[in-house]
């Protein structure tokens, strides 16, 4: 099988100018490939470069040294160089992100900061809605809130608008943040039901859970980050 | 539509772009290339030399060194230095598009909403009247002005109607490029907040390519794809906007960051 996500002896340093030019080592060898329908969990104290490793696949952190590569309309791309515009595209068409806050532009209502990446994606409007309204259903967001921004909302009902926006495109790649951190079990089933189809439909997955229960049926597989742990 | 971005032409290029008054270099050698569709902010303090630019790129400043290049609606890219006087006013009234800090400085403050919108497509060669009104009322809409107001005069609009008012006179030609020069600078953070989503959205529907000089971190989030940090006339570091912010590399883009404060 042909790796989805492929990365190689990747680095990633803070240097930190405003304290002295302090240097922070962050993750050091980072090496692991993710396969097409494969869910696989970072695990690690916190403070071992979970979220940072997330935040590299996705081309949010820049990487000093090493290969992120991914696959992008079959080609294998190394994030890790390239260039701004291409990063944007791989965003566009192959990796979401389910980020563990929402960060939503004011006065958007929760029906279309959830319908927002298939339209970019070229989905029409009304199609993008309905697809929109499914999953906030199913989540358990009552319709009463769709027209209103999401600003407003509990961490849980942002959390929920957060995971349906990062779920709705069919996306080859998908990062999840503790997806499930501030939900009620019922919620939290529905996520672990959501990751299975993506895994049914041939997604790769790349996910930060905390709670063993979750981690246990969502992971096909766990890297334990700690291996990379950057010795200061 | 990801196809077609991927292989397209640049349609403004900058190449080692340089301005100095005397001794003081107020730009040096600035280089990039502008994508349709793309949003690039220019971010730095005052005095960086991030408005020098913008007026260099719109080709209302000569360079002291250097060529800014077009792609033409007819898909020639040319140097705007060989553009006559009359092609490059016929860009400014047409493909172009240039908001302004003040709206002042974009509107005709004395003359109706309709025809500060209207007077661009007059200077385009429309000459219908009904015609024209009925895409100024559109373009009042859009921006969400009550067509009601079509015939006050701006200066009896608030700051946030204005400044929406001065982007409905710069689109009604279907630019494809638009410089922005601190567009929310003199606006309370409410309006702020309305003009940005406005923005927003416009940018995104007519997949406008534009450039936006602002010294608000939050704006160039919200706005653009890419950003430049500029000090001292150079650019120190630019690249993904969510990744200069979130992962600054520079000793000054880290001062910037970390100055902002918490939402």
């Amino acid at each position: 099988m042909t790796a989805m996500i492929d990365i190689a002896d990747a680095n990633k340093t803070f240097t930190m100018h405003l304290q002295g030019g302090i240097e922070l080592p962050v993750v050091r060898g980072v090496t692991f490939q993710v396969q097409p329908g494969e869910c696989v969990v970072l695990s690690g104290p916190s403070g071992a470069g979970k979220s940072s490793i997330l935040k590299m696949i996705f081309g949010n952190y820049r990487c000093d040294s090493g290969r992120i590569g991914i696959r992008h309309r079959g080609t294998l791309i190394d994030l890790a160089t390239a260039e701004p515009r291409q990063v944007l595209n791989i965003r566009r068409s192959t990796i979401g992100y389910v980020s563990q806050f929402l960060r939503a532009v004011p006065r958007v209502a929760t029906i279309d900061v959830v319908a927002e990446p298939l339209i970019a994606g070229g989905t029409a409007r009304a199609d993008a809605q309905a697809r929109a309204g499914e999953l906030l259903h199913r989540l358990n967001i009552p319709e009463r809130l769709w027209r209103l921004p999401p600003a407003t909302f509990s961490g849980g009902e942002q959390q929920r608008v957060n995971i349906a926006r990062g779920f709705i495109s069919e996306l080859p790649i998908l990062l999840l943040d503790e997806p499930t951190a501030s939900l009620d079990a019922a919620n939290r089933a529905i996520v672990v039901e959501l990751v299975a189809e993506k895994k049914r439909q041939g997604v790769a997955m790349v996910a930060i859970v905390h709670d063993d229960e979750i981690r246990h049926l969502i992971a096909d597989r766990i890297v334990d980050v700690t291996g990379f742990a950057a010795a200061a | 539509m990801a196809d077609l971005l991927e292989t397209d032409q640049p349609l403004l290029i900058a190449d080692s772009l340089s301005k100095s008054y005397g001794r003081i270099a107020a730009c040096r050698d600035v280089s990039f290339s502008l994508y349709p569709g793309e949003v690039l902010a220019i971010v730095g303090e005052s005095g960086s030399g991030k408005s020098t630019l913008l007026q260099l790129l719109s080709g209302q400043l000569a360079a002291s060194g250097g060529h800014v290049s077009y792609r033409m609606r007819d898909g020639v890219t040319r140097d705007l230095a060989s553009l006559g006087e009359a092609e490059r006013r016929l860009l400014f009234r047409t493909d172009w598009g240039f908001v302004h800090q003040d709206p002042a400085q974009g509107l005709r403050m004395a003359v109706s909403a309709g025809a500060n919108v209207g007077e661009r497509l007059m200077a385009v060669g429309w000459n219908h009247y009904g015609r024209i009104r009925e895409s100024a009322s559109d373009w009042l809409t859009r921006v969400e002005i009550d067509v009601a107001r079509i015939d006050d005069a701006p200066r009896t609009y608030s700051g946030g109607m204005r400044q929406r008012l001065q982007i409905a006179r710069n689109l009604v030609t279907g630019p494809r490029l638009v410089f922005m020069d601190e567009p929310t600078g003199g606006l309370d953070v409410s309006v702020q907040a309305r003009l940005l989503d406005l923005l927003r959205n416009l940018v995104a529907e007519l997949h406008l390519a534009v450039v936006i000089v602002t010294h608000d971190l939050a704006v160039a989030r919200l706005l653009s794809h890419r950003v430049m940090v500029m000090k001292g006339g150079r650019v120190i570091e630019t690249g993904l906007t969510d990744q200069v912010l979130d992962d600054p590399r520079e000793p000054y883009t880290q001062l910037l960051v970390s100055s902002i404060l918490p939402p």
